[in-house]
Parts: C-alpha cells; structure tokens; sequence
C-alpha cells in the first residue's frame, strides 16, 4: 500500500496546496492548457508555466444528461473563469438541477478521486465547488 | 439584374430527401443529388471541369473517385474536403475558387451523409483502461477526460454552454425561451416535403422530451438522417453562352466566405462561434454589397436550438447583445421580418453533416427562383446560407436572384 498520487492532467498540481496552472506565452501574455508547439496568439515559442487562482465564477454550464457509453452521467460540465483565465471543468458538490446552478456562480477548485491502480497509485481529478 | 461575366452562379443544384434511406448507400444518394442537379441545369458530366465531393463519416479516401465511377468518369480533377460540419459548404466554395480562378468554367460540388439512427455523434475516444495510471498526449492526462474535466466531445453539451454563454453574458435566455426556437423550427418543417421531421410540437412537448445537455432536450439537437445535396455552379462567362432558360433560373453567389477562429483568449477552453462567424458575416456583407437587412431569408446553422439564438447576432440580423428580443419579436418566423430556416433547419428538416452546407443553398435557391411552393417567402430576392463545423470552420453564401 502507497498514498502515492497523480494527478489526472499535468496542469493539475496536488502540492503543496491543490493549483491549476497554464502555460504562458512569454511575448504575448496568452495561456494554454496542454502542450504546445508555438503561441496561436503570436507565434512565439516560448512559454512558462504559470499558477491560477483557485476562485472563479461560473461563465457556463450545461447537464450532460446523455453521453458515449462508459461516461457517467449526469455530469455538469462548465467554463469558469479564474482570475481572467477561462477553465473548463465539472461542477461538484452541486446538484445537477438547473434550480441549484446559475452563471454568475462563485466557485473554488475542488479536488476528486478516480480511483486506485494496481501499484495502488491514487489519481486526482479535479472540479469547481460552489463557495457557500 | 444581366449576367456578369466576373461574377459566378448556380445553374442547377437538387437535395434529397432528408431522412431514412436503409436501401440507398452514400453513392446512390449522392448519386441521386448528382443527376438532379445536373437535370436542374440543363447539363452533363461532360460539361463540368471540375468536382469538390465531402462525407465526413464513410470512411472512404477517395469518395469523390467512388462517385465518378457511378455518375461519369471525365479525367476532371476531383477535391475531396473535409471540414465538420462545414463540409458541404467547403465542397460548395472549392468549386467556386476554381471557377474565380479561371481553372474551369462549370463545377460540381456535393455532400452525402448516411446518419440515420446513428444516436448520440461523438468523436473518436482516447484508449483508457491501463491497469496504472500513466500520463499521455499533450494534457499529460492519465485517463480519458471526457466527463470528467467538463465536455469537448458531447456536441449537445458544447453547444449548450454556448447558448447558455450568451444567456450569461446578456441576459434574457431560458429553458422555454431555447425551447420556442425549436418550437418555430419544427412548425416551419411542415411545409417542407424534403424535412426528415414534418411534425409540429409544442412548446410544452418539447421542454417534457428526453433531456439530452440541458437546455436541450431531443427536438432541439439536429436530427440526425441520410440525406445528400449537389450543385452545378457555372462562371459569369459561361452562362452568357447558354441559353435564356439557364440564364433566367440561374442564382448569383455574391458571396462565398470561409474562415476559422482568430484566437481569443478562451478558445480553446469553450469553442468561440461567435468571431468566426461574424468575421464571416461581415465579409459576405461587403462582397455581395448588401446588408443584413436586405436578407429575404436566412438558414442558418441550427445544430442545438441553443446555437440559432447565437447565430442571430453573430449574423448581425439583430443588434449586438439583441438576440433574445430579436427572437420574441417574432422577426424568424416564415412570417416575420428576417425568416430563419423556414426548411425547418437542421433541427426538424435533418442534419446529414456533409449534405447541410449545399442543402441550404438549395433552400435558399428554391425561394429565389420561386419554386418552392407551399413555403415559398413571397417575392424573395436575397437569401443567406450559413454553417458552422466545430473546431471550427464558418462558411456564408450569399445568393441573389438573376431574372427580373
């Protein structure tokens, strides 16, 4: 047995305190998700990673009430924007009722389990809560 | 309005029927918009010097070949395109940059789709299940996201949060309100013989149907059918020397726009439809020398109900941030200011993805040459045509009758 843990995508950090990060263009300022081969804004090739705010305020939502075998549903998928920097993901510990979900939304980075591997590594999704 | 040599036009053009074909394959479907669309224009494979052909989900390299062997193997050079949901208009406007380019002066573009009961579209998935989590591709994500870090791949999901983005930033947008845009959609298909639906619902059936990515129940997502569409276009120069017949039915394309997304911060997080769509928009505005206010009709890309109300704005057929009160005023219905898919949009007349783009220059053809009968938009001399392929690409036509 391990407490390892990993997190689900790489712009996610677990330590020392649960971060979003994206990629920072170093001419143009513009941020990314993910890996990328030169800055779609201007073409530079240079970027630094750079930490997000974990508050942000719901831009969108919608309930995925129906999806591709093998993904569980209902799941609320949103855009938040942390900080001026738009971030796709799950709100959680909310409902999925559009009575309990509005734009507008404060809501903090929230960690999630996915589950253990057979070397009994933990990996670490990610979500945004509602701040009461 | 006379023939201008510079300028291009489509001579013939014909869609299928949109719906259920279990006994048609790609190519008898294609084939069947091909020999339509030739008879409509008076011509033959032996006329056209060029062809741009797209099916998005068949699987075939070289569909545009699979075609010719069936219709009329001529030598011509063959474009096959794929650009989502775009495809159709992209086959469309590869044949009119040949045509411009004075490479051929008579071309033929079509688009094919055999979807139905294909149920929920989805791109291809990521292989997951290892048995350790191990990071991979460019998130250096240990299993497939979908579902867990919001949605790329769930079409209604996506299109939602744009529907519901607009809502947020604007103002006015409901359940009901994205609902009466379905509502008018699905009224409109009843006068369409070629609508994969012909069935009105209400408001209160439609918001009670099968939630699939709230807002959007099942009648709000596109249907998903078989369905083919072709155009024969022809250069200013050409149709002068063809006859008075071909001249008089012929439709000018005073504008043919493709564009992608410029970046945006935020783009590549939540797709932005918008910008692309405007940019477009607003360049088919200038070629064609006209504004939004001088459109008869519109088709526009109403793949979720949540996209039409967008697309209003985007289009500039309202004030900018007056979608909500541009659709209440009643402007999009057949009988209103500015009617908006009056085939009853990809919503109720059906969405055979690479078939759209040339099925709704077909629709706004019908109207300005006066033949479309029972739905015709009386005395229609300007009409718009407009798609969108997420990822994205944005395609606008603009089309205007010829004849007196």
């Amino acid at each position: 047995m391990t407490d390892a843990r990993i997190p689900v995508v790489d712009y996610l950090h677990l330590e020392p305190e649960p971060r979003l990060s994206a990629l920072q263009c170093d001419s143009c300022g513009a941020q990314f998700f993910g890996r990328r081969n030169a800055c779609a804004s201007c073409f530079g090739a240079a970027f630094t990673s750079r930490e997000l705010p974990s508050d942000g305020v719901v831009q969108t939502y919608t309930i995925v009430c129906t999806a591709e075998p093998g993904i569980t549903v209902p799941f609320i998928a949103a855009a938040v924007d942390c900080g001026g920097v738009l971030v796709a993901g799950n709100l959680v510990c909310v409902e999925p009722d559009p009575a309990s979900i509005s734009t507008g939304m404060r809501v903090r980075l929230a960690l999630t389990s996915l589950g253990v591997d057979d070397r009994g590594v933990e990996a670490v999704g990610f979500g945004f809560e509602p701040v009461k | 309005m006379s023939v201008d040599s510079d300028a291009v036009y489509v001579l013939g053009i014909a869609m299928t029927r949109f719906g259920k074909h279990p006994d048609l394959d790609t190519i008898d479907l294609a084939a069947e918009a091909i020999s339509s669309a030739l008879g409509d224009a008076a011509a033959s494979m032996r006329d056209i010097g060029v062809m741009a052909a797209g099916n998005l989900m068949g699987g075939s390299v070289a569909f545009g070949q699979e075609i010719q062997k069936h219709v009329g193997q001529t030598g011509i050079p063959v474009y096959n395109v794929a650009n989502a949901c775009a495809t159709g208009a992209t086959a469309l406007r590869t044949v009119i940059m040949a045509l411009k380019a004075g490479e051929a002066d008579m071309g033929l573009a079509v688009g094919v789709e055999k979807l139905a009961g294909a149920g929920l579209l989805v791109n291809p998935a990521a292989v997951a299940d290892a048995t350790s989590w191990t990071p991979s591709g460019r998130l250096g994500g240990v299993t497939d996201v979908e579902g867990l870090i919001g949605t790329t791949r769930n079409m209604p999901g996506v299109f939602a949060q744009i529907g519901m983005e607009y809502g947020n930033r604007y103002g006015g947008t409901s359940f009901e309100l994205f609902a009466r845009i379905s509502e008018k959609n699905h009224a409109h298909s009843t006068l369409n013989p070629l609508s994969a639906y012909q069935k009105r619902f209400t408001v209160e059936e439609i918001m009670n149907d099968v939630m699939i990515a709230y807002p959007n129940t099942r009648p709000m997502c596109s249907a998903n059918c078989d369905g083919a569409a072709a155009a024969v276009i022809v250069s200013g120069r050409k149709l002068k020397s063809l006859s008075a017949s071909q001249q008089r039915r012929a439709v000018k394309i005073s504008a043919s726009v493709l564009t992608t997304d410029p970046w945006e911060a935020g783009c590549q997080v939540l797709p932005n439809i918008n910008t692309l769509t405007r940019n477009a928009a607003r360049q088919a505005y200038e070629q064609a020398g006209i504004g939004p206010q001088d459109l008869d009709l519109v088709e526009l890309h109403d793949c979720f109900a949540t996209a039409e109300l967008v697309h209003y704005d985007n289009l500039m057929l309202c004030e900018e941030g007056g979608a909500v009160d541009f659709f209440n005023s009643g402007a999009t219905w057949r009988d209103g200011v500015t009617p908006v898919n009056v085939s009853g949009g990809l919503e109720s007349k059906g969405h055979p993805v690479a078939a759209t783009g040339i099925a709704n220059v077909w629709e706004v053809c019908h109207h300005l040459r006066g033949e479309a009968g029972e739905r015709q938009i009386d005395g229609a001399r300007v009409g718009l045509a407009h798609v969108i392929g997420l990822g994205s690409a944005c395609g606008v036509h603009i089309l205007e009758k010829v004849a007196a």
